[in-house]
């Protein structure tokens, strides 16, 4: 068994023979996190270029880590310092980072389907660390590594998604991710960050908390972005917090084993309450520590793809 | 398709193995059987459960995959399968048996060796094979082999065993 | 030089005319229609099995020049109209510096008349630098050659001065040409919104904010009673919008491209900025919708929105590339389709490629009348051949067609008085 395509582009793209694939690969990859040797020479001697052309500060430090683990050099070109701002085209930044000898490139971009542009044109293989408000593949691997790995199954289960899921491309790989495994996929947020069409997904979509939470076995919540406040999407965080924020309250209107997801970073009582940030039911955390596994093991996996 | 060993034949072998195991290293202390994925890993503890038949003591007995640590990632087709590693024990000071089916080229053999010593600093490292086929590519040579073979390069040495399902037999085609 | 054109199957709207026969050129003007017998010195095509039209009116052209000379020019843009079997172009005004004066409005036709393959007119800006603040000069404008007013690309957002523009224009009779986008509901979405929009992470523009302004621009023509013509019709409510001012008898005609009958939102997928266009490709039923428009004359002319750009624009983020199509040298065969569908008689498909955009802009083109200077096209409607973008003699390779099998290519062009042939 091995992946079909040498560019891990999104979920979309993706069979769930190949999501069970990453997933079983990156336990292995779990297990070396945990020696105290955490470095093995498994990808020695390729090169990885980290191309974020969007500020990143936890997955571009993730997959660094996973890179260095896997003991594949490493560069990182931020957009800041790049030629992007002297007006480069993101093909020919492309192209010149292929010729310094990238193997792999990981590419953060506010333009949805950048990486698909660049898998065209280059030979590299091409990982999606977030395009616009398309797909965070890596994000969803290490989301359901996560649940898998704190409830025992991904399939069958009841799932919320909270917060703004229009502008958010976590939630979009979650939803892709979890409907290829059966799980019922509830969405809630406002109607301005949640559009009703997506139930076209498979998907149910809520507006009330009370109504989208119950029974659910995993609650996932989303970063509010500050900025929306302003463009009308909802009036104030306080409003927010008030219909949308997760608290003590409400998470008990979800089943009693249900564990509590953030991709981060987390707005303390925007969208969350500290005390579920910080409770016993919060694998936030876990979801850090296992998002280096999965990205090892995406990497590790891309580099066996001959096309 | 050629039988070379059954399942009796298998057994012989692996029981005058423990006893050589145990002759050499005088019996079980600081001893710890570690099986590479994934044929060995079932002779290590078949060879754990004679060694406590002949002793009374039981060895850790680990699993080590060496998928990581291959040489062979750039022409591989695809990547090998990660399967479970397990050491059971700290292994500094302790006397590590590493455990095959077939010893070929030696190179899982040095993938092993690398695998090990991120886990620590063996008092020493033997090797335990069932079948030692020659045409090694590299300077390894096995402590305990339970038979060699001669074969030439392009024939290829079969061991299937109970634990994965099939009869056990050793075969050469 | 003198060539007639025997035996052709001529289609002719703005004469009635749907049969065989003869049509005799010289020096670009047509001197006899009907059944014409050869005299000396002429030269004879044999049209026996081809169709013979007016020369092709494309009243939304984007020539690029000035300014943007490396999309395309005031030359191959009107190659490229030949190959397509159009004669006649608008050229609209969002090139740099805008055409919101005369000076521009002369430098395009004296350019046209030295190098344009066919006739162009200058359609000039509303307001000047299409910002959408102040009236341009359009009585200087029309005085030079200006057929109509658009601010195309950038719409007047605001109403009052959309007002003031219908009312001026009154003036000199001169139609204004509305891209009806609300921008401020639009904001930046670059393809249909949607399931699909929502799928591939684009921000989309839904199809009200297509139909809000022509809502505002019908009820500012029924105001004012000037001349409105709707830009590019993409959608469903569109069509029933300006069904209802036509029932109401407010003076306002429609447009549609080939684009928005031929294809769906789905041709963005995969990121393809080919299929990137303003207003974007939109859904089954905003296809069927506009097909019925045109059957039913809602919709009265079939333009181009011919919107070339270079390579390397489109090699680029999809919300980062330009919206446009290179569209002069596919619109009439894909507009042919409508008539193997059955939606539109070839009279009909004609006469809203000649006579009726003619009518709208008050030119003397789109016909084979004696004495017009129009142009003929001559083509085969059954020979099929594909589509090849890099082939395309406009600089803009830019289109979703590429690979297509079609039919209707042009064998014979006449325009200003030359033969092209292929």
């Amino acid at each position: 068994m091995k992946l079909a395509s040498k560019d891990l582009l999104g979920i979309k793209e993706l069979t769930k023979d190949e999501i069970i694939l990453v997933l079983d690969t990156a336990s292995g990859f779990k297990d070396v996190l945990k020696r105290d040797i955490k470095k093995v020479p498994a990808l020695r001697g390729k090169t990885a270029v980290n191309l974020f052309f969007e500020p990143s500060t936890r997955t571009k430090t993730s997959f660094e880590l996973a890179e260095k683990r896997l003991s594949l050099d490493v560069l990182n070109l931020a957009a800041t310092t790049s030629s992007v701002v002297k007006g480069e085209s993101l093909i020919d930044t492309a192209l010149n980072v292929q010729a310094l000898g990238a193997d792999f490139m990981i590419i953060r971009h506010s333009s949805s389907g950048a990486p698909h542009l660049l898998s065209k044109h280059i030979a590299a293989s091409v990982i999606n660390a977030g395009d616009g408000v398309n797909e965070h593949p890596t994000q969803a691997l290490l989301d359901a590594f996560t649940i898998k790995e704190k409830l025992g199954r991904l399939e069958g289960l009841k799932i919320a998604i909270i917060g703004d899921i229009l502008h958010s491309r976590v939630a979009k790989s979650d939803i892709y991710l979890l409907t290829k495994f059966n799980d019922e996929v509830r969405l809630i947020g406002p109607p301005t960050l949640l559009s009703q069409e997506l139930e076209a997904l498979g998907v149910k979509v809520f507006h009330d908390m009370s109504e989208g939470l119950k029974d659910v076995n995993v609650v996932m919540m989303l970063r509010i972005q500050m900025e929306r406040q302003g463009k009308g999407f909802f009036p104030s965080t306080l409003e927010y917090f008030r219909y949308w924020g997760l608290t003590p309250e409400r998470l008990s209107i979800a089943d009693k084993e249900a564990i509590v997801m953030h991709p981060g970073p987390m707005n303390r009582g925007i969208e969350i309450a500290s005390e579920i940030a910080d409770g016993p039911r919060s694998v936030i955390l876990d979801q850090v520590t296992n998002g280096i596994a999965v990205r090892m093991a995406v990497l590790y996996l891309l580099a066996g793809v001959r096309e | 398709m050629k039988e070379l060993l059954n399942k009796q034949d298998i057994d012989r072998i692996l029981a005058r193995m423990a006893h050589e195991i145990l002759e050499r290293n005088k019996g079980t202390g600081d001893l710890c059987l570690v099986g590479i994925q994934r044929g060995g890993v079932h002779l290590a503890r078949r060879l754990a459960k004679k060694v406590k038949d002949i002793e009374g003591k039981a060895v850790p007995v680990g699993s080590l995959d060496i998928a990581f640590y291959r040489d062979d990632i750039n022409i591989r087709k695809e990547q090998p399968a990660v399967r479970k590693t397990e050491v059971p024990c700290e292994i500094t000071d302790k006397k590590v048996v590493l455990v095959d089916d077939v010893l070929f080229t030696g190179r899982s053999i040095r993938a092993a060796l690398d695998a090990l010593m991120d886990f620590g600093r063996p008092a020493n490292i033997q090797l335990a094979v069932l079948i030692d086929r020659g045409h090694r590519q590299l300077p390894i040579k096995a402590d305990f082999a339970g038979k060699n073979i001669p074969t030439a390069i392009d024939e290829n040495v079969e061991v299937s065993l109970e634990e994965e399902g099939l009869e056990d037999k050793v075969t050469i085609e | 030089m003198k060539i007639l054109i025997k035996n052709g199957h001529i289609v002719d709207p703005s004469q009635n005319i749907d049969g065989i026969g003869d049509v005799l050129s010289e020096e670009g003007r047509i001197k006899g229609i009907g059944d014409l017998p050869p005299t000396p010195n002429l030269r004879i095509i044999d049209a026996t099995g081809l169709y013979v039209f007016p020369g092709l009116i494309d009243m939304h052209t984007h020539l690029r020049e000035p300014g943007f000379e490396y999309k395309e020019t005031i030359k191959t843009g009107t190659m490229a109209a030949v190959r397509g079997g159009f004669t006649t172009v608008c050229a609209m005004p969002n090139t740099s510096p805008v055409n919101d004066n005369s000076s521009v409005t002369d430098l395009i036709i004296t350019k046209a008349i030295q190098e344009g393959a066919c006739a162009v007119f200058p359609i000039g800006a509303i307001t000047k630098g299409q910002d959408g603040e102040e009236l341009a000069e359009m009585g200087i404008m029309h005085a030079e050659g200006c057929v109509a007013f658009s601010d195309d690309g950038r719409p007047v957002m605001n109403s009052l001065i959309m007002r003031r523009a219908l009312e001026y224009s009154k003036t000199f009779d001169v139609p204004i040409i509305a891209h009806c986008e609300d921008l401020s509901l639009s904001e930046d979405g670059v393809m249909n919104e949607g399931l699909l929009s929502l799928t591939l992470g684009l921000k989309g523009t839904p199809a009200e904010a297509e139909e809000v302004m022509i809502a505002r621009d019908i009820a500012l023509a029924g105001l004012t009673r000037g001349r409105l013509h709707i830009a590019h019709v993409s959608t469903e409510g569109s069509v029933r919008l300006v069904r209802q001012a036509k029932g109401r008898g407010i003076n306002v005609t429609a447009e549609t491209c080939p684009h928005y009958f031929s294809i769906m939102e789905d041709a963005v997928k995969g990121y393809n900025t080919n299929a990137k266009v303003n207003p974007p490709l939109r859904t089954k039923k905003d296809i069927e919708a506009i097909k019925q428009g045109l059957k039913d004359g809602i919709i009265d002319v079939i333009a181009t929105d011919h919107a070339p750009h270079h390579r390397d624009e489109k090699l680029r983020e999809f919300d980062q590339s330009p919206s446009g199509i290179s569209g002069l040298e596919t619109a009439l065969s894909l507009s042919l389709r409508l008539v193997e569908e059955g939606v539109l008689t070839l009279n009909q498909l004609i006469g809203k490629m000649t006579v009726s955009p003619a009518k709208i802009l008050k030119i003397n083109k789109g016909t084979l009348k004696v004495g017009s200077d129009a142009g003929v096209v001559i083509l085969d409607l059954n020979k099929e051949y594909k589509v090849e973008a890099e082939k395309f003699v406009s600089k803009g390779k830019n289109t979703p067609f590429d690979g297509w099998v079609l039919k209707g290519m042009p064998v014979i062009t006449i325009s200003k008085g030359k033969v092209y042939e292929w």
